[in-house]
C-alpha cells in the first residue's frame, strides 16, 4: 500500500478510505430513524412505502414501555450515583500516592469492563444462586454500579493526572486544611470530569442488556423490552421509534461528556 | 498617607519587627536535618541558621537538595533525621497550613477556576473572613504588587510577569512571618528578571519578614540575597555573604559553581612559584603584561601561551596555557594585538589568590 | 486578627481540622479509608463473584431432579468436551479471529487518516464520530442490522438494484458460512460482530499512530526508504502494539457474545448463547459456568502474548 504523502496531505485513496469507513459506522443508525416512520408494519421492507408518525403515538401509549424506562431511569440514576462515589475514592487514591500493590488495584478496577459481559453476568448469577439471593432491583443495580465505577474512575484519573500537584499544595500552605482543599480547590477542577464520567456511566447502564439479563430474574427494563421484541418482534415500528429514542438518551450524555473532557490543558500558573 | 507599607500590612501590636532586639532572631533553624528517599540521600545533614529578616538564598545545582530543604521548611516534607524550628518552635509533624511560613511556587500555582483577586484573598477565605473584608484586603495586596486592574481576570489570561505577582501577593495577604521562593526567577526573561530582582529586594525590605528563596542562577543569588547557602548533592557547602562566596570560596565546588574560577592545583602551585596550596583565582584579577617582571612584593608574574580566545562582546575570553594547565582570564574586546600561540606574562596579586579547604 | 504564632490557629477550625492533621500525621490512614469502599465492594462483589462461577464449574446437575449438585466433580468438564460442545467452542473461536482480522484492514486507514492528517475541528470531529457509535446502545446497533440485511431491506434492495443479485446468492450457496438469507447466515453475523467492534479497534491504533513523530517517517524517507518500505518498516511495526491492544477488545467481545448471533446468524450456537441457554430455563448453572471458562482462558492466554509484545502501552 502506498500512502503518498502529498503536500496538502493525505492521498485521496486514503481519505476515501476513512470516510467510507465513518459512513460504514453511522449509517445503519440513521436507517433506524428512518424506518421509525414506515407505515409498513409487518417487515422491513425497503424502501418505505410510506410515512407517518403514527408509531409514536401508539408508544406513548403503551404502559409496558413507560414502565420498562421508568425501572431503567431508576436503575442507571442509582448505578451511577454509586459509580461516582466510587470511582472518585479509588481514582484519589490510585493518582497520587505510589503503594504497594497499586498496579493490581488499577487492573482489579478495570476487570469488569475488561472481562466479557456474559462471564460478568454468569458469574453474577452463579454468585447470587450460592448466596441465595433472589433476583431484584438492587441485584440489577449491583451489577451495574460495578462496571460503571471504571469509567467514573477513568475520567477522575485522567483529570487528576492532569492536575498540577503543586495546586493541592499551594492550598495547603495558604492555611487550608485537607477538606477545605478538597471543598475549594479539588473538587471544582475535578467537577467536570466527574460530571462526564457520570453521564457516560448512565449512558452505559441504561442501555445495558448483557450483564442484565442475567441479574433482572423476571423485571424489564428498556433494552430487555426492546430484546424480547428483537427477538419476537410485533409491531416493528414501535420497536424502531423507541430505538429511536434510546439512541437520543444515550447520544446525548456522550456528547456532553465529550465536551466536559475536551481540550483543558492550560492550568493557570504555568507561565513558562 | 505617609506611612510605610509595614506599618499598614502589620499589626504594630505584637509586632515582629522590634529593630533593637530582633535583628538575632532566628526565623528559621535546620539542625541535622536529613531527608533521604530509600537509599538516596536528598538532604544529608544540613545545619542553617536563618535570622529574621534576611533575604536567604539557597544556591545548587539541580539535585543538590535545595529545593528538599524548602519543602522541608514549608513542611510539604518531613525530615528523615535531625529538627526544624520556626521562630524557636519545633514544627515535626506539623502540616503546612498550621505554619506561618508561606510559599510562591515555581509554576505559581495559581487556582485556574478562581480569578485573580479571589486567588489572592484564598489565605483569608479559609480562615473564615468575610466576603467585604477579604477583597479589601485583596486589594491592597494587589496595589502593593501593582496589580490592582487585573483584580477580575482571570489567571490564564495573565502573563508570567503577571502571575508570578499574583502569586506573590497571594503568598503575603495571609501576612506569613516567612516567605519562600522556590526559582522565582525562572521562567521570566532577560528584562523582567532583572526587574523582579529589584522589585523583590524592595518588597522585603519594606515588609521585613524573612524571605528565602531558591535558585540555580548564582547571578540572581548573588544579587538578591544578604547571605547564600551553597547547595551540593545534599549537603551546604558554604554559606555566606555574596561577597564571601564570590571572593573566599572554601571549596573547589563553590568556586567552580560561583563565576568561573580558575583552580590552582598545589602541584601547579610548586611549578610555577606560587605558595603552597589548593588557590582560588577570579579570571578578572589576571593581567596581562609583555614584560617579564620578576616576582615584586606581592606580584606573581608567569610566562604563558595563549592558547584559546572567545569574543564575547564586552570582552574576550583568554585561555592561557602554563606549565601544562590551564588559566582563563579576560581582556576587553579593544585590545587588538593578542594572537594565539603568542607568548605573554600574566600577573596577579597573591592577595588575591584564595586558599580553598579542598 | 488573632495574635499568631509560629502555629496558626484558623478560627474555622475545629473536628476536620484535627482529623486533616491526623491525615497528614498518617498518610496511610487516608489511604485506607480511600481505598477501602471501592476495594471492599469490587473485592465483594466482582471478584467474590468470579470464584463463585469457578466453584459452580466444579458442581454438576442431576439429570432426573434438574438441581444443581453441590459437590465438587469434573464431570461438567467432562461435558464440555463433547463433540457437539466443541464445536460450539470451535465455532466461536473462529468467528473471533475472522473479526479481529477483518476490523483491523477497516480500521486501520480510518486510524490512520485520523491520526496523521486530522487537524483542528477535523479531528474532533472523527473522534466523536468514533466514540458515539461506541457508546450508544449495542442493542441498537445490532437490531440495526438486522433491518438491514432483511431479505426485503435496504442490502438485498442495493444488491438487486446495482445486478450483484447472483454474487450474493454464491455467497449464500457456500458451505458453513452461507444460508437462507443473510440475515441467517454466519456471513450475516460476521458483518454485525465488523461493525459493532470496529470502533474498539480504531481507537488503539490511532493512539499507538499518534505517537509516531512525523520526524520519523521523514527520516526514513531521507534515509531512502520508498513509502511502500516506509509502511512495512517503519509505521507497520510502530502500529502493532494498538492492533494487538485493538485485537483483545474484538476477540473478547465475540468470544463472549450471544445477543448479535441469535438476532442476525443461523441456529447454531456460540459460547456465549450456549451460556445463556444453559442457565436459563435449563438451570444449569454448572454447565454454563463451564462454558464461560473458555473464554475467560483464551482471552487470559491472549492478553499473555499480548503483554509480551507490548500491547498495553497502547491502550
Amino acid at each position: 500500500m502506498r500512502f503518498k504523502r502529498t503536500r496538502s496531505g493525505a492521498s485521496l485513496k486514503l481519505k476515501i478510505g476513512a470516510v467510507a469507513g465513518l459512513l460504514f459506522l453511522h449509517l445503519p443508525l440513521l436507517l433506524i430513524f428512518l424506518y421509525a416512520f414506515t407505515t409498513e408494519e409487518k417487515s422491513y421492507q425497503f424502501p418505505p412505502p410510506d410515512y407517518t408518525l403514527k408509531w409514536f403515538g401508539v408508544v406513548w401509549e403503551r404502559q409496558d414501555i413507560w414502565d420498562a424506562f421508568g425501572l431503567s431511569l431508576r436503575i442507571a440514576l442509582i448505578a451511577t450515583g454509586a459509580a461516582i462515589v466510587l470511582g472518585t475514592l479509588a481514582a484519589a487514591a490510585v493518582a497520587r500516592t505510589r503503594f504497594f500493590g497499586r498496579e493490581a488495584v488499577s487492573l482489579l478496577i478495570i476487570l469488569p469492563i475488561a472481562l466479557p459481559g456474559v462471564v460478568t453476568g454468569i458469574a453474577l448469577r452463579s454468585a447470587f444462586d450460592i448466596a441465595d439471593i433472589p433476583f431484584s432491583f438492587w441485584t440489577i443495580v449491583l451489577g451495574h454500579a460495578t462496571f460503571c465505577v471504571v469509567v467514573v474512575y477513568n475520567n477522575a484519573v485522567a483529570r487528576l493526572r492532569r492536575t498540577s500537584p503543586s495546586l493541592l499544595e499551594a492550598s495547603l500552605d495558604l492555611g487550608a486544611n485537607g477538606f477545605q482543599t478538597f471543598r475549594y480547590v479539588l473538587l471544582p477542577n475535578l467537577a467536570t470530569a466527574l460530571l462526564a464520567g457520570g453521564m457516560l456511566a448512565f449512558a452505559l447502564s441504561f442501555d445495558e442488556v448483557i450483564v442484565t439479563t442475567f441479574t433482572a430474574g423476571q423485571q424489564t427494563t428498556l433494552p430487555i423490552w426492546m430484546l424480547s421484541e428483537l427477538v419476537r418482534p410485533r409491531q416493528r415500528p414501535v420497536t424502531n421509534v423507541v430505538a429511536v429514542f434510546v439512541v437520543i438518551i444515550t447520544f446525548l450524555p456522550i456528547l456532553m461528556a465529550y465536551y466536559f473532557t475536551r481540550g483543558g490543558e492550560a492550568t493557570a500558573g504555568h507561565g513558562k | 498617607m505617609a506611612t510605610t507599607v509595614r506599618e499598614t500590612m502589620y499589626d504594630t501590636e505584637g509586632s515582629q519587627v522590634n529593630e533593637a532586639a530582633s535583628q538575632k532572631t532566628s526565623a528559621v533553624e535546620l539542625a541535622g536535618i536529613s531527608r533521604h528517599f530509600g537509599k538516596v540521600k536528598a538532604v544529608d545533614s544540613v545545619d542553617l541558621s536563618i535570622p529574621e529578616g534576611e533575604f536567604f538564598g539557597m544556591l545548587g545545582p539541580s539535585g543538590s537538595g535545595k529545593t528538599t530543604c524548602l519543602r522541608l521548611i514549608a513542611g510539604f516534607e518531613q525530615p528523615t533525621a535531625g529538627h526544624l524550628k520556626i521562630f524557636g518552635q519545633t514544627v515535626d509533624g506539623v502540616p503546612p497550613y498550621r505554619r506561618a511560613v508561606n510559599t510562591v511556587f515555581q509554576d505559581y500555582a495559581l487556582f485556574p477556576h478562581m480569578n485573580v483577586i479571589d486567588n489572592v484573598a484564598y489565605a483569608l477565605t479559609v480562615r473564615g473572613v468575610g466576603r467585604k473584608e477579604r477583597h479589601q484586603q485583596a486589594m491592597e495586596m494587589l496595589e502593593l504588587v501593582r496589580l490592582g486592574e487585573f483584580a477580575r481576570r482571570q489567571p490564564a489570561q495573565l502573563s508570567g510577569g503577571q502571575r508570578q505577582r499574583v502569586a506573590l501577593a497571594r503568598a503575603l495577604v495571609g501576612k506569613p512571618r516567612v516567605l519562600l521562593l522556590d526559582e522565582p526567577l525562572g521562567a521570566l526573561d532577560l528584562k523582567l528578571r532583572e526587574q523582579m530582582q529589584v522589585e523583590l529586594k524592595t518588597l522585603q525590605r519594606e515588609l521585613g519578614i524573612t524571605f528565602i528563596f531558591v535558585t540555580h542562577d548564582q547571578g540572581e543569588a548573588l544579587s538578591m540575597s544578604d547571605r547564600v547557602a551553597v547547595f551540593s548533592e545534599g549537603r551546604v557547602v558554604q554559606v555566606g555573604t555574596p561577597e564571601d562566596i564570590y571572593e573566599r570560596p572554601e571549596h573547589r565546588f563553590v568556586a567552580d559553581f560561583v563565576g568561573s574560577s580558575n583552580i590552582l592545583e598545589p602541584a601547579f602551585c610548586q611549578r610555577i612559584g606560587a605558595p603552597e596550596g589548593l588557590w582560588s583565582l577570579r579570571p578578572e584579577k589576571i593581567q596581562l603584561t609583555d614584560q617579564s617582571v620578576t616576582r615584586e612584593n606581592n606580584v606573581l608574574t608567569v610566562s604563558a601561551e595563549i592558547s584559546h580566545m572567545q569574543y564575547q562582546g564586552a570582552v574576550r575570553r583568554c585561555v592561557l596555557s602554563v606549565a601544562g594547565h590551564s588559566l582563563s582570564l579576560s581582556v576587553p574586546s579593544n585590545v587588538e594585538s593578542l594572537v594565539v600561540g603568542q607568548t605573554v606574562y600574566a600577573r596577579w596579586n597573591l592577595d588575591d589568590m584564595h586558599r580553598m579547604v579542598s | 486578627m488573632a495574635q499568631r504564632g509560629v502555629l496558626m490557629n484558623q478560627p474555622a477550625d475545629g473536628i476536620l481540622g484535627r482529623v486533616s492533621d491526623l491525615f497528614f500525621r498518617k498518610p496511610g490512614l487516608l489511604l485506607l479509608i480511600l481505598l477501602g469502599p471501592p476495594l471492599i465492594w469490587i473485592g465483594v462483589v466482582y471478584v467474590g463473584s468470579l470464584v463463585a462461577l469457578l466453584v459452580q464449574s466444579f458442581y454438576s446437575i442431576d439429570e432426573f431432579s434438574g438441581r444443581i449438585v453441590r459437590e465438587f466433580t469434573l464431570k461438567t468438564y467432562a461435558e464440555l468436551l463433547r463433540p457437539s460442545n466443541l464445536d460450539i467452542v470451535l465455532r466461536t473461536v473462529l468467528m473471533a479471529a475472522s473479526v479481529t482480522v477483518v476490523s483491523a484492514l477497516i480500521a486501520f486507514p480510518i486510524a490512520y487518516y485520523a491520526a496523521r492528517f486530522a487537524r483542528g475541528w477535523v479531528k474532533g470531529l472523527f473522534f466523536i464520530a468514533v466514540m458515539l457509535p461506541l457508546w450508544s446502545s449495542y442493542l441498537v446497533r445490532v437490531y440495526a442490522w438486522k433491518l438491514i440485511l432483511a431479505n426485503e431491506g435496504v442490502l438485498n434492495w442495493t444488491v438487486e438494484k446495482v445486478g450483484l443479485t447472483p454474487l450474493v446468492d454464491a455467497l449464500l450457496s457456500m458451505p458453513v458460512i452461507g444460508g437462507p438469507s443473510l440475515s441467517f447466515s454466519y456471513i450475516g453475523t460476521f458483518l454485525v460482530f465488523v461493525y459493532l467492534w470496529l470502533p474498539f479497534m480504531i481507537l488503539p491504533i490511532q493512539a499507538a499512530l499518534e505517537r509516531v513523530p512525523a520526524s520519523m517517517l521523514e527520516a526514513s524517507g531521507d534515509l531512502g526508504a520508498r513509502p511502500g518500505q516506509t509502511f512495512r518498516k517503519v509505521i507497520f511495526p510502530l502500529a502493532l502494539p494498538g492492533i494487538v491492544a485493538g485485537s483483545i477488545f474484538t476477540f473478547s467481545l465475540t468470544l463472549g457474545d450471544y445477543i448479535a448471533p441469535q438476532i442476525v446468524g443461523s441456529s447454531r450456537l456460540f459460547i456465549g448463547q450456549a451460556v445463556y441457554m444453559h442457565q436459563g430455563t435449563a438451570g444449569n448453572l454448572p454447565m454454563a459456568a463451564a462454558f464461560s471458562m473458555v473464554p475467560i482462558v483464551v482471552m487470559a492466554i491472549y492478553l499473555w502474548i499480548a503483554k509480551r509484545m507490548g500491547a498495553f502501552n497502547a491502550l
